[in-house]
C-alpha cells in the first residue's frame, strides 16, 4: 500500500490519555454492578497431592459470607481437558480449576469465598482450613533437567532448529573457542494491575465478563467451552488493561472461577487476585543454554552449537524458541541447536514479553561478546564481520534488515568509537565504567484481523475491532490510521476496542497488532469511502460535483476538484443526502496470495542494536546503568512518541532481567516464595537512566500491508545482554547467570 | 462462633465533599474509595504498601491509601485523582503526563500523578536524580519512568517561569 502520511508517523499524544490521567478509565475490577459479591480465592499450600477434607464452618460464620465454592459444590463445568484448551496452543492437558480434589501445583485454587463485602470475604478466606494428602513433588530445576524431553506434539509456533554444515567437526578445528552454560532465572510478568474479573449477570441471563486479558474473544471462546455455554451467552470486555506482558494471553483462573460462581449464585461477582496470587500462574520459564562457539583466527565464526532447556509443568508442555536466534542472525557455516523442556510440579510456564527471544537472544549475545573478546576484536566490529544478510538458518532472503544502519547510528549516538577495548580500563573517579553492546531480533508477524468503520449522522467516524490496548498505544495508532485512510481529523474519530462482540481480532501479543489491526482499519476506511462516494453518485439531489469522480474527502469533508475546488459538503450533510442514518463497512486484512507467497519465500524480522554504559562501585560491587541507547529497525513507525515509549518500557523490563528479577523457588513446598514487590524487585525510578531510542529508516512494503513490523518485544531483545557485556567491560568478570548481582 | 459485625464512625472530606458512615474498622482507605465510593481512579497494585499505585493526598501529604484504615484518620481531607482537575480543566501535572507520554497502560498513573503533585510541594525537585529518588516509591511496570520525570520537570520549569513572570 502506498501511504502518504499526514497522520501516520506523527508523534500524536495518546487519545486515551485523558481517561487515564483522570482516573475515568475503567479496568477489569472497576465496574460495580448492583448486588455484586466479592470472591477471594484460597490456594493450595502444597505442590502435589489430594484434598482430604475442607473445613469451612468457621468461614461460613463470618457475617456477610454467602457461599464457599469448592470442587465439591461447584456447578457443572466441562469434564474433558480439551474443553479447557485455549488459543495459545500449549500441548498437554490444561488445568481445570476446581475440577476435582487433586493438586497439581502450589497455589492451585481450592476454594473461593463469596461475601457481600471484600473485608468479609478476605477474613473468611483466611478461616478456610484444608487437609491434604501429600504426594512427592519436584520443584528443583537441576533435578528437572535430568528428566528433560522433547514433547511428541510441539507447540504451534515452535520453530525447530535447522542444522547446517558439521558444527561438531568445525568446532574441533576452530582456532578460537568459547564454551559456557548460561542461565536465566524464572521471572513473573507482574503487570501493575492484578488479574481480576467482574461478572455482570444481565436480565436475559447472559454474562458480561470484564476481564483483564489480552484476548477478549479467546476468553469468550474458553468460557463458552469450559462452562458449556453458547458463545452468545458470554461477552468479554477489556477496554483498559493495566499491563499484561503475556500474563493475559491465556485465561487466568480468576475468570473461570468468577463466571462459574455467577452461574451458581445468579449474582454479579468479582474475583481479584492478590499480588502473591500473581505468582501462582504464568511466569517466564527458567532456562539454561549451553553455547559453544568456534572461530578462525580472523574472527570469522565457524561453528555454533546451542543447546537449551526451559521448564514446564507436569501437565502441559510449554515450549519456547530460545535456541534458533544465533543460527538465524549470524553467518556461520556450521551450526546446530537442540531444545528440550524440563518438567516440574509447578503451574505451566508461559509467554512473557518476547518469549523465547528475550531468553535466547540475550544469552547468545552474552556468548558472542565472549567470543569477540577471545578473538581480540571489538564486539561491534565482530558482529559486523559475521553479519548475515539473510535468515541463515533457513537460507532464506529477508523482507528487510536494516541492522547495519541500526548498529552504525546507535554506535554514533552512543559514542562507541571512544571505547577502549581493555576491561576495567575506563574509570570515572573511583567508579569503574563499562560500555557494552548487543543486537536484538524478533519476529515481524501478521495475523488476519477484521475491523469495522462506521460513519454516523454526527459526522464522526467510528472504528471497532476486538483488539486489546494493554498500554501499547493501539487506540492511538488505529485512530491515526483511520484519519489517514478516510481523510478525517483525529478528533472526529472514535475507537472502540476490548470487546468480544466486535469484529474479529487475534489475541494481542507477539507485536502483531499494529501491523494486523492497522491494515484492517485501513481497508475498512477505504471501503467506507468507496461506499460513500458510490452512494452520493447514485443520489439525485446531491450537488453534481459531488456525484463525479473528481471529489475528494479531506479534513473530514467532501471537496470538489478543479473548477469545483470551491465546493464542499460536510459528512453529515452528505450522509443525509444519501438518505441513510449510518454507512458502514467491515473488512478483513489477510496476507492474500502475494503475501502468502512472500511468507514462503522470505523471512521477516525486527532488528535492533543496543548500547549500554554501567558504573560499578569497585568496593561495593553495586551496578548502576547510566546510559542506554537502542537503535531499532522495525519498518514503518506509526507513532514515534508511543513507539519510543514501548521500546523504553521493554528496556526497563530488560534491565530488570539483567539486574533485578528472579522468582525464587522454595523447593520444599514448590512455591515461588518472594511473591511480592518487596522481594521480587522490578526496576524503580532510581534504577533507570535516560534512555535514547532511535528508529532507523527501514522501508519494507512486503512485511505487512502498511509496512509495519511491530515494536512491543524488540526492546527486550539484546538489552539485558548489552548490560551484562558492559559489566564485563567495567570489571573484567564474566557473569553467565541472569540476573547479575555482583554485590549480592 | 457467630459475631456481629462491628462498625466504627468514619468522617472524612473527600475531594471537597463530606463523607460520613459507620464502617468496619478493617476497611482500608483504598477499599473505601474503590469499593464503597466508586472512586476507582485510585488503584490497587499490591495492597501492601510496596507499589504506590494507591497514592492519594491526606491533608496535603502523599500516603499509600492501602496502608491506612479509613476510620483511623477522622476529619482528614483526602484528595484523589478524581479531585485535582478544576472546572473540567486538567491539573497541569495531568496535562504534562499526556504531553510527555508518561504512561502506557495507565494503571500506575493516578498514583504517579498524586505522588508528583506532593513531590513539588515537598520541593524535592532540584535535579533529575533527586526527582527519581523521591519518586521511587511509585513503581511502573510499563517502564514509563523517563516520561514521568520529563512530565514533572515540565511542570517545575513552567512554575519557575510563572514565578519569574510574576516577579518581573
Ligand atoms: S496498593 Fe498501596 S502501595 Fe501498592
Ligand atoms: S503505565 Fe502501566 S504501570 Fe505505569
Amino acid at each position: 500500500m502506498n501511504v502518504i502520511s499526514t497522520h501516520i508517523g506523527q508523534p500524536v499524544s495518546r487519545i486515551d490519555g485523558v481517561a487515564k490521567v483522570t482516573g475515568q478509565a475503567k479496568y477489569a475490577a472497576e465496574p460495580h454492578p448492583p448486588g455484586m459479591l466479592y470472591g477471594v480465592v484460597v490456594n493450595s499450600p502444597i505442590a502435589h497431592g489430594r484434598i482430604e477434607t475442607i473445613h469451612d464452618t468457621g468461614a461460613r460464620q463470618v457475617p456477610g459470607v454467602i457461599e464457599i465454592m469448592t470442587h465439591l459444590n461447584r456447578p457443572h463445568a466441562a469434564l474433558f481437558e480439551k474443553s479447557y484448551m485455549d488459543g495459545l496452543g500449549v500441548p498437554g492437558a490444561p488445568y481445570r480449576p476446581l475440577h476435582d480434589g487433586e493438586i497439581h501445583f502450589n497455589g492451585q485454587p481450592v476454594a473461593v469465598v463469596f461475601a457481600e463485602t471484600f473485608e468479609a470475604a478476605r477474613e473468611a478466606a483466611m478461616l478456610v482450613r484444608v487437609d491434604y494428602e501429600r504426594w512427592p513433588h519436584n520443584a528443583n530445576f537441576e533435578v528437572a533437567l535430568h528428566q528433560k524431553y522433547m514433547p511428541s506434539k510441539t507447540r504451534s509456533n515452535y520453530v525447530p532448529p535447522k542444522p547446517r554444515g558439521d558444527a561438531a567437526a568445525a568446532y574441533a578445528l576452530s582456532a578460537v573457542k568459547t564454551e559456557g552454560r548460561y542461565h536465566l532465572a524464572p521471572e513473573h510478568h507482574n503487570p501493575m494491575e492484578m488479574h481480576a474479573t467482574t461478572v455482570i449477570v444481565e436480565d436475559d441471563g447472559t454474562f458480561t465478563v470484564w476481564d483483564k486479558t489480552q484476548g477478549p474473544q479467546a476468553v469468550q471462546a474458553y468460557l463458552a467451552s469450559a462452562l458449556s455455554l453458547s458463545k452468545d451467552q458470554v461477552r468479554v470486555r477489556n477496554p483498559y488493561v493495566g499491563g499484561a506482558f503475556g500474563s493475559g494471553l491465556r485465561a487466568v483462573y480468576n475468570v473461570f472461577l468468577a463466571t462459574l460462581a455467577a452461574k451458581m449464585l445468579k449474582r454479579a461477582v468479582r474475583v481479584t487476585l492478590t499480588r502473591p496470587q500473581m505468582f501462582t500462574h504464568a511466569f517466564r520459564p527458567e532456562a539454561v543454554m549451553d553455547i559453544a562457539l568456534g572461530a578462525s583466527r580472523d574472527s570469522t565464526l565457524q561453528s555454533m552449537i546451542v543447546k537449551g532447556v526451559t521448564d514446564t509443568s507436569r501437565f502441559e508442555h510449554n515450549m519456547e524458541n530460545i535456541v534458533i536466534w544465533g543460527l538465524i542472525n549470524y553467518r556461520c557455516p556450521n551450526a546446530t541447536a537442540d531444545y528440550k523442556v524440563a518438567p516440574r510440579d509447578t503451574y505451566t510456564s508461559s509467554d512473557m514479553r518476547a518469549p523465547g527471544a528475550a531468553t535466547g537472544v540475550n544469552l547468545l549475545e552474552m556468548a558472542i561478546d565472549e567470543m569477540a573478546y577471545a578473538c581480540g576484536m571489538d564486539p561491534l566490529a565482530f558482529r559486523l564481520h559475521n553479519y548475515s544478510d539473510i535468515d541463515a538458518m533457513h537460507d532464506m532472503p529477508l523482507t528487510s534488515k536494516a541492522l547495519r544502519d541500526a548498529m552504525a547510528q546507535g554506535a554514533q549516538h552512543f559514542g562507541w568509537h571512544d571505547r577502549s577495548m581493555i576491561p576495567g580500563s575506563m574509570r570515572d573517579g573511583r567508579e569503574l565504567v563499562g560500555w557494552g553492546m548487543a543486537t536484538g531480533i524478533w519476529d515481524a508477524m501478521f495475523s488476519p484481523t477484521s475491523a469495522r468503520a462506521r460513519l454516523g449522522q454526527d459526522g464522526r467516524l467510528h472504528i471497532a475491532t476486538a483488539a486489546s490496548d494493554i498500554g501499547t498505544g493501539t487506540y492511538t495508532i488505529l485512530a491515526q490510521t483511520a484519519a489517514e485512510a478516510f481523510g478525517m481529523p483525529l478528533d472526529r474519530i472514535d475507537i472502540e476496542l476490548g470487546d468480544s462482540a466486535l469484529p474479529e481480532c487475534p489475541t494481542e501479543g507477539g507485536s502483531w497488532t499494529a501491523a494486523s489491526a492497522g491494515a484492517a482499519v485501513w481497508l475498512a476506511c477505504h471501503s467506507l469511502r468507496t461506499k460513500l462516494f458510490a452512494a452520493l453518485a447514485r443520489c439525485k439531489n446531491a450537488p453534481s460535483w459531488a456525484r463525479q469522480d473528481s471529489v475528494k474527502l479531506e479534513g473530514g469533508a467532501l471537496h470538489g476538484m478543479n473548477e469545483n475546488a470551491q465546493d464542499s459538503l460536510s459528512l453529515s450533510d452528505a450522509l443525509s443526502l444519501t438518505g441513510q442514518d449510518v454507512l458502514e463497512a467491515e473488512e478483513t486484512a489477510k496476507p492474500g496470495l502475494r503475501g502468502k507467497i512472500s511468507q514462503m519465500r522470505k523471512a521477516r524480522f525486527t532488528h535492533s542494536a543496543v548500547f549500554c554504559e554501567v558504573r560499578v562501585d569497585p568496593e561495593l560491587d553495586t551496578v548502576r546503568v547510566t546510559r542506554l541507547v537502542n537503535a531499532v529497525a522495525a519498518g514503518r513507525i506509526m507513532n514515534p512518541k508511543t513507539a519510543a515509549s514501548q521500546i523504553r518500557g521493554a528496556m526497563v523490563m530488560a534491565t530488570g532481567m539483567a539486574l533485578h528479577e528472579e522468582s525464587l523457588m522454595d523447593e520444599r513446598v514448590g512455591r515461588f516464595m518472594n511473591h511480592n514487590f518487596a522481594e521480587y524487585h522490578i526496576p524503580a525510578h532510581a534504577d533507570i537512566p535516560d534512555m535514547d531510542v532511535l528508529f532507523v529508516n527501514e522501508h519494507d512494503d512486503e512485511v505487512s500491508p502498511l509496512g509495519v513490523k511491530g515494536i512491543g518485544e524488540i526492546g527486550m531483545c539484546g538489552t539485558a545482554a548489552a548490560i551484562a557485556n558492559a559489566i564485563f567491560h567495567a570489571t573484567g568478570r564474566r557473569y553467565r547467570n541472569l540476573p547479575i548481582m555482583p554485590g549480592a | 462462633m457467630t459475631r456481629e459485625s462491628v462498625a466504627v464512625p468514619c468522617r472524612l472530606q473527600i475531594n471537597g465533599q463530606d463523607y460520613s458512615a459507620d464502617l468496619p474498622p478493617s476497611v482500608t482507605l483504598l477499599d473505601l474509595l474503590r469499593e464503597r465510593l466508586d472512586l476507582t481512579g485510585t488503584k490497587k497494585g499490591c495492597d501492601h504498601g510496596q507499589c504506590g499505585a494507591c497514592t492519594v493526598l491526606v491533608d496535603g501529604k502523599r500516603v499509600k491509601s492501602c496502608l491506612i484504615l479509613a476510620v483511623s484518620i477522622p476529619d482528614s481531607v483526602v484528595t484523589t485523582i478524581e479531585g485535582i482537575a478544576q472546572d473540567g480543566r486538567l491539573h497541569p501535572m495531568q496535562q504534562a503526563f499526556i504531553d510527555a507520554d508518561a504512561f502506557q497502560c495507565g494503571y500506575c498513573t493516578p498514583g504517579q500523578i498524586m505522588s508528583a503533585i506532593a513531590l513539588l510541594e515537598e520541593g524535592h525537585i532540584h535535579s533529575r536524580a533527586e526527582i527519581r529518588e523521591f519518586m521511587s516509591g511509585n513503581l511502573c511496570r510499563c517502564g514509563a519512568y523517563n516520561g514521568i520525570i520529563n512530565a514533572i520537570e515540565q511542570v517545575v520549569s513552567r512554575q519557575h517561569r510563572n514565578q519569574a513572570g510574576e516577579a518581573a
